[in-house]
């Protein structure tokens, strides 16, 4: 018990909470972001490697947070983007045959800091009645720690998609068509998906349209992605000369550039939705989906003209998807890829593949309908 | 889709009996869909024959029948009552397997009533193992391999395919009966025939083994617009090899990864799809091989389970309620989740928390048992906690068990295993038993490493780790004393699940300083809430935990406020009336303009659900966790007499002025053997002769002095523990022996001047009385029933059958009951219930005990008199008067009419073969059962019908009594001859029955006898439809142990007394002479006459 690092977290608002550092000693002694509250009850590996989470602190709150280590299969980048982990309590020892290390070295291995013994719940009915806001945590003394949360720059108006995506294209997966995938921050989870229905190039998030319809794709898959879809940088000038020429398929942060892009409107929500439990209703069939989440934005509901809204979030109303009414373009706020969550939403792959294949088919522009989508495989 | 307008009324089919492996959490579930089945709107009619539970108040259904649940009596009730569907799915196996019966006998077909919630092919598709099998495969799920077999030469064929180790289970069977391991050809000779004998259809699955795998579950509901969601999933710390209600168990899952999870939740969906479940819970039970991840379904229930009881307790998402509304047509975005008020329950809830539930088993009941867990479920109730973490949850649950332990060791109890080697330690705890997991502990406090630990238990290693954390904390803590110790290191202490109590062992201390040492620092609970979303949305619900961290999230009340304090886990001797009774008192309470607060563990009952009060704290029933409530509320006062003995332990020592109602000091009046003898000597009430002892010496010089037979049984304990009829000074000494020595009592308090043991004179033959009462603070008094038992004095009154109103005793003799009653409670000035026992012997009444509390009996009362004696006694503790309370109509009298109600206790000897089927003054039973009707044989004939006794209507009647049984046996033997039944006797019996002119068939052999026929041969040849063996006072028991063991295993009714023999035989001479008729509760309740009695 000798090594503890005495720890406290501090929010921009003045909130102190007392814990002991895990995972890297921070940088110059502070580590600062956006604190946000996923409720996961597994998958902490997911939700650290997530690069939605730049520019954010992620706090879990389930209490016990490491108890089956890491391992290569389950990351979803190659590293993970948050600014920190704030949770209860770490597994000292992890246990589960899949696991090749504990979370607490890889943490360390990644340079990410992280505070343990936080009373998580206490920080997350802070953040759902006051908002996400920044916050900063070290070993530093309170007043520096506030300073260091005030000074940071949250997410709103920032581009993060810069830092995360791809510096080069490449291509992944053995899928029969064509598909250009934009990475905003995209999920290794994602691209496994869409690689088995497709060929898939990952482009750069800045890659000008006219270079991916040189390629001439079947479809283009928009990723999720971290920050302000405002601030997300060239994508959505170009998603104009792109829609209508090609099926596209949005997802998250995919969701909001497309919205934005067919004249939408988007805003910075209270605290977001972060999770693996949040229903989402299909309006075309009433059915309800258990979808994983993680955005601090999201689309205003009828600010997009000329489409149906598909989905909706049975928790506060938001919009959770929508199809273009002429044009072969669809999207959804949440992560049916599901890493980590629910497998519910698989379907909407299958969904893209027929959109794809009938808009090849009959050349027709309008290849998915507002009415009902095909039986889903769950 | 909205509601279901194409049905009007709905029949319910409750779980009966309180049994090994179906207990209160079918109340719970049972009283939740009969709740919002009301609200929707339909007629409810309900069947149940336990008369203990809410489900079967009045108020709670449109007509209750507490009839015995036989598919002929239901057969009656639905032809009666013409409902339009039946709701099989929320009272346990019994209600699933009712509604199967029902359906097979072609009864709903031809009364044109629907299955609503799962239909026969869904049921037997899941009930069914081997077209269970054969559906998981065919949806490509993995199961263990396996085959099916009827008799001993296919399941030796079976076995040869499928290898060894083995598990056998038999077909249509709760809570695991029959079902067991084999590692050797041998073993698996005795278990297969054991399994195919406990399966009704004679069936049997035989399976690879997967004991040692990881065990979870899965909470899964499902709407009939298809959506499916789990509510909760339950990871094993036992692992699989224990049934899982015998394993310690915690929520969420703790060592799945997502991806695993995620496929296990894929699964389970469409395990319920396949099986065919259209609305409603579910809970799907998975094996994983900890090496490879291989998951193998085990199990599906198809209707609300054990674990759903748990899920909706650790998670406060309301299964059954959720379920009801699913059976009638909603879908589950149209039901709103009741504790965020403004989302759907068409999601999966989030905790932030960590629940452990631990089994509490009663094997000190049964001698010959060996207490070694297996396959088949044994425990009796069990305790749930929750906690930030699981050493926290862990802590916290060990000591809401109530034995004597504060937490995982720590504590005087640790030294059980001190004598023992590391070695034989470690393979001590190999075997699954109570002890293992202060075992665990005691090995890892020796530095046995986790892996060793692991590899010779099987408990996974993050589990081990954890209470390593505990061990680590223990270590540090006596390193530094209490002196040594900070704010940030006591926070680091209780936030491990530390009490006060282990701290203040470990520190040599008493609790108080401890206490008030952390309290000087600052360091103290805080209270979070159950909210189903971890807080992601603002949560009203009032459902509490403690915990140690930052923030307190209890709402100050507003009104007054009123604890009460409720019996914490099920045990023989103290059960659901109890909860019964705290839940009566929280209605009424509320009713009145009172805040109520409920305080208990015990995960199955109605009192935690988080609306039965105005607010609900669950937490231990100790006496740190109680005050750390009172310093959260401020109440006006504390109820400690409705929870049975758990809340009256701790009543010395709450603040005096907070215990509502009858005085502390008064209990105690009554417990304590000088001042009770002094008190009924001056009120000049007769008592048999006796005295206290606290060792072997007084012990013999009582008897000396009052002569044997004598009573011997401890002080301060219920349930008749380790009570006991002696014949002599060596049976005396030996009674001593175990009471003085550090056994199970020990746990309980052991021997002291402060808790002697009670000898008395035993009254044979004498008849026994119960009268619950209650007396007001300005003296008023009303008794709410005198009881006349069946069974004599000497059987404990909680395995007696029992009868309203008395109907051997004369009207004098009541009189006499009713005054003395009302002089003990005047001199005890009790305020609120008292309980009464009374032995009547030649017209002379004697007083045997009194207790100012609420009795087992209360729930009985109230559905045979229609008086609501908790709620009353309730609201007289908090100052109303009787008078008061019946102007306001809640105290009535009791109900006109000619009606008998017969309570009958229910014994888990099934599932102790290895136990002497006998009845004695230690209670063993589980539950109880009410017969109704008009007159005294019919209401018999329905309670044993009920307890699952099925009485013959034709056939031969061994009889085999003890010499003081043999004139009784007279009187029931004419009258089974009159009624055409052939006579089979042991010799003495025979002899006795000839005599007196009645005709014996067949003499039957004794052990030691060579003539006749022999008797257990008899019994197994299926040649005997009924068997009446009392035991001998003394002497070997051997002879009858055979009989009545015979007889259990061949599943032939059986009675132990003389008295019960009598009594049978008069039922079963008005059953034969009057049609079946059943009535409602309500119909009594407005008073039915005997000219309702049909027949001859």
């Amino acid at each position: 018990m000798g090594d503890i690092r005495e720890y406290q977290l501090v929010l921009a608002d003045g909130e102190i909470f007392e814990g002991e550092g895990i995972g890297a000693d921070p940088t110059d002694g502070i580590a600062s972001g956006e604190v946000v509250f996923n409720t996961v009850l597994s998958g902490y590996q997911e939700v650290i490697t997530d690069p939605s989470y730049a520019g954010q602190i992620i706090t879990f709150t389930y209490p016990h947070i490491g108890n089956c280590g890491v391992n290569a299969t389950d990351d979803e980048a190659n590293r993970p983007h948050c600014r920190g982990v704030i949770i209860r309590d770490l597994a000292r020892r992890h246990s589960n045959w899949r696991a090749e290390d504990h979370l607490d070295g890889f943490l360390r291995g990644h340079g990410v800091a992280g505070i343990a013994g936080i009373d998580t719940r206490r920080l997350t009915r802070h953040i759902r009645d006051s908002g996400a806001m920044p916050g900063a945590f070290g070993t530093a003394d309170a007043a520096s720690l506030q300073a260091a949360a005030q000074a940071d720059p949250g997410t709103a108006g920032m581009d993060l998609v810069s830092v995360v995506t791809t510096d080069e294209p490449y291509t992944i997966g053995t899928g029969p068509r064509k598909v250009v995938a934009y990475d905003l921050g995209v999920k290794t989870t994602m691209l496994r998906h869409l690689g088995e229905m497709a060929t898939v190039t990952v482009v750069p998030a800045d890659t000008p349209a006219v270079e991916v319809l040189a390629v001439n794709p079947d479809g283009v898959f928009l990723s999720n992605g971290p920050g302000d879809p405002e601030e997300a940088g060239s994508i959505v000038t170009e998603l104009p000369k792109l829609i209508g020429e090609v099926p596209i398929f949005g997802i998250c942060l995919g969701h909001q550039v497309l919205s934005l892009a067919l004249g939408g409107k988007t805003f910075k929500m209270k605290f977001g939705h972060h999770g693996g439990n949040v229903p989402v209703q299909d309006s075309r069939t009433g059915k309800v989906e258990i979808t994983s989440q993680n955005h601090n934005f999201a689309v205003e509901v009828g600010s997009v003209p000329n489409v149906t809204e598909t989905h909706v979030c049975l928790n506060d109303g938001a919009l959770e998807g929508l199809v273009h009414n002429e044009l072969p373009v669809f999207s959804v706020q949440y992560h049916p890829e599901a890493g980590p969550g629910p497998h519910d939403s698989r379907y909407l792959f299958d969904e893209f593949a027929e959109l794809i294949d009938t808009h090849a088919g009959n050349g027709s522009l309008s290849g998915i309908s507002a009415a009902a989508p095909s039986e889903g495989s769950a | 889709m909205p509601k279901r307008t194409d049905i009007e009324s709905i029949l319910i089919i409750g779980s009966g009996p309180i049994v090994i492996g179906q207990a209160c959490e079918f109340d719970y579930s049972g009283t939740q869909a009969c709740r919002v089945l009301k609200e929707e709107g339909f007629r409810v009619i309900l069947a149940n024959s336990n008369p203990a539970t809410i489900m079967t108040d009045p108020d709670f259904a449109d007509a209750t029948y507490v009839e015995p649940l036989d598919v002929a009596v239901l057969e009656k009730i639905i032809e009666k009552e013409q409902p339009d569907a039946v709701l099989p799915t929320l009272g346990g196996q019994t209600g699933l397997n009712l509604a199967m019966e029902l359906q097979e006998a072609g009864i709903l077909d031809r009364l044109g009533v629907e299955l609503i919630g799962a239909d026969a092919e869904a049921i037997e598709t899941a009930e069914d193992r081997e077209k269970f099998k054969v559906a998981m495969l065919e949806i490509g799920l993995e199961v263990a391999r396996s085959g099916i077999a009827h008799d001993m030469d296919e399941a030796r064929r079976v076995v040869q395919q499928v290898g060894l180790p083995i598990i056998i289970r038999p077909a249509y069977i709760l809570g695991g009966r029959g079902t067991g391991m084999a590692h050797t050809m041998e073993e698996f000779e005795k278990v297969a025939a054991y399994g195919i004998e406990c399966s009704p259809i004679d069936e049997i699955l035989i399976e690879e083994s997967i004991a040692g795998w990881k065990e979870d579950e899965l909470e899964v509901m499902r709407d009939n617009a298809d959506n499916c969601v789990i509510i909760c999933s339950i990871e094993n710390f036992d692992p699989m090899g224990v049934h899982t209600g015998d394993s310690i168990t915690v929520a969420p899952a703790q060592t799945l990864t997502d991806v695993e999870y995620q496929q296990m939740r894929d699964a389970s969906f469409a395990c319920i799809r396949r099986v065919g479940v259209e609305t409603g819970g579910s809970n799907v039970q998975w094996a994983v091989h900890p090496d490879n991840g291989r998951q193998v379904i085990i199990e599906m229930n198809p209707r609300v389970s054990r674990s759903s009881a748990l899920a909706s307790k650790a998670t406060g998402f309301p299964i059954a309620k959720i379920a009801a509304k699913l059976a009638v047509g909603y879908t589950l975005d149209e039901i709103p989740n009741d504790i965020t008020k403004k989302t759907p329950a068409s999601f999966e809830p989030s905790i932030d928390y960590v629940v452990t539930k631990i089994p509490r088993w009663a094997f000190e009941k049964f001698p010959g048992t060996s207490g070694v867990l297996g396959t088949s479920m044994q425990s009796v109730g069990e305790v749930m906690a929750i906690g930030r973490t699981f050493p926290e949850s862990l802590q916290k649950a060990l000591r809401s068990l109530e034995q004597g332990r504060h937490g995982l060791n720590g504590d005087a109890g640790e030294v059980a295993f001190d004598e023992l080697d590391d070695a034989s330690l470690l393979s001590a705890a190999a075997i699954a038993t109570p002890d293992r997991p202060f075992q665990l502990e005691a090995l890892l406090r020796r530095g046995v490493s986790i892996d060793k630990v692991y590899e010779a238990t099987g408990v996974d290693p993050w589990f081990l780790d954890q209470m390593l954390m505990i061990t680590e904390e223990r270590a540090h803590l006596e390193e530094i004393g209490m002196a040594g110790i900070n704010r940030r290191g006591w926070k680091r202490a209780k936030q491990l699940g530390f009490s006060d109590a282990q701290l203040a062992y470990l520190w040599k201390t008493d609790e108080a300083t401890v206490r008030a040492g952390r309290l000087a620092e600052g360091v103290k609970t805080t209270f979070k809430t159950v909210d189903t979303c971890a807080a992601e949305f603002e949560a009203t619900t009032p459902y509490h935990y403690s915990t140690y961290e930052d923030t307190d999230e209890v709402r100050p009340g507003e009104n007054e406020r009123v604890i009460i304090l409720g019996s914490g886990p099920n045990r023989i001797g103290q059960g659901i009336e109890f909860d019964y009774c705290c839940v009566h008192a929280s209605f009424a309470l509320r009713d009145a303009g009172y805040e109520t607060v409920m305080v208990n563990c015990n995960p199955e009952t109605v009192s935690t659900d988080y609306d039965t009060s105005d607010r609900l704290y669950f937490e231990p029933l100790t006496y740190e966790d109680v005050m750390d409530v009172i310093a959260s509320e401020d109440p006006l006062g504390v109820i400690v007499s409705l929870g049975g003995q758990t809340p009256l332990k701790l009543a010395d020592r709450l603040p005096p002025e907070l215990v509502l109602g009858t005085s502390p000091a008064s209990i105690d009046l009554a417990e304590d053997r000088e001042q009770w003898n002094a008190l009924c000597a001056r009120l000049e009430i007769p008592q048999p002769a006796g005295g206290t002892a606290v060792n072997i010496e007084q012990a013999l010089e009582i008897t000396a002095r009052i002569d044997y037979p004598a009573l011997v049984r401890p002080s301060y304990v219920l349930g008749g523990r380790a009570m006991e009829i002696v014949y002599d000074d060596d049976h005396l000494t030996r009674a001593m022996a175990e009471l003085a020595g550090f056994g199970s009592l020990g746990k309980e308090g052991g021997l002291s001047a402060e808790r002697p043991v009670l000898v008395d004179r035993f009254l044979e033959d004498a008849t026994e009385v119960d009268v619950d009462a209650i007396r007001d603070h300005t003296g008023a008094k009303v008794i709410g029933a005198v009881m006349e038992h069946v069974e004599e004095a000497g059987v404990h009154s909680g395995d007696s059958a029992c009868s309203i109103p008395p109907n051997r005793l004369s009207d004098e003799t009541v009189a006499v009951i009713e005054d003395y009653t009302f002089k003990i409670a005047d001199a005890l000035k009790v305020k609120g219930l008292i309980n009464v026992q009374y032995a009547v012997k030649a017209n002379q009444v004697f007083v045997i005990e009194a207790n100012p509390r609420a009795s087992r009996t209360v729930p009985f009362v109230a559905k045979a008199t229609g008086v609501p004696l908790a709620k009353v006694a309730s609201r007289v503790m908090v100052g109303a008067t009787l008078e008061e309370l019946r102007v306001e109509g809640l105290l009535r009298d009791p109900v006109e009419g000619d009606h008998i109600a017969v309570k009958e206790a229910v014994l888990p000897f099934n599932r102790f073969p290895e136990a002497d089927a006998v009845l004695g003054p230690e209670m063993r039973s589980t539950g109880e059962v009410m017969g109704i009707d008009l007159t005294p044989g019919l209401a018999f004939v329905k309670s044993q019908l009920s307890a699952g006794t099925q009485l013959p209507e034709a056939g031969t009647i061994f009889m085999s009594l003890a010499d003081r049984d043999k004139a009784v046996g007279i009187t029931a033997a004419e009258i089974f001859a009159d009624l055409g039944f052939s006579i089979a006797a042991t010799s003495g019996t025979a002899a006795t029955l000839r005599e007196a002119g009645i005709h014996v068939a067949v003499d039957v052999a004794k052990l030691d006898e060579v003539a006749g026929v022999d008797a257990v041969q008899l019994i197994q040849d299926g040649k005997v439809q009924m068997v009446i063996n009392s035991p001998r006072g003394r002497g070997s028991r051997t002879d009858g142990e055979h009989i009545r063991s015979a007889a259990g295993l061949a599943n032939v009714a059986l009675l132990t007394t003389g008295a019960a023999a009598v009594a049978a035989a008069n039922g079963m001479r008005d059953w034969q002479t009057h049609p079946l008729a059943v009535r409602s509760l309500q119909e009594y309740h407005a008073g039915v006459s005997a000219s309702a009695l049909g027949g001859s």
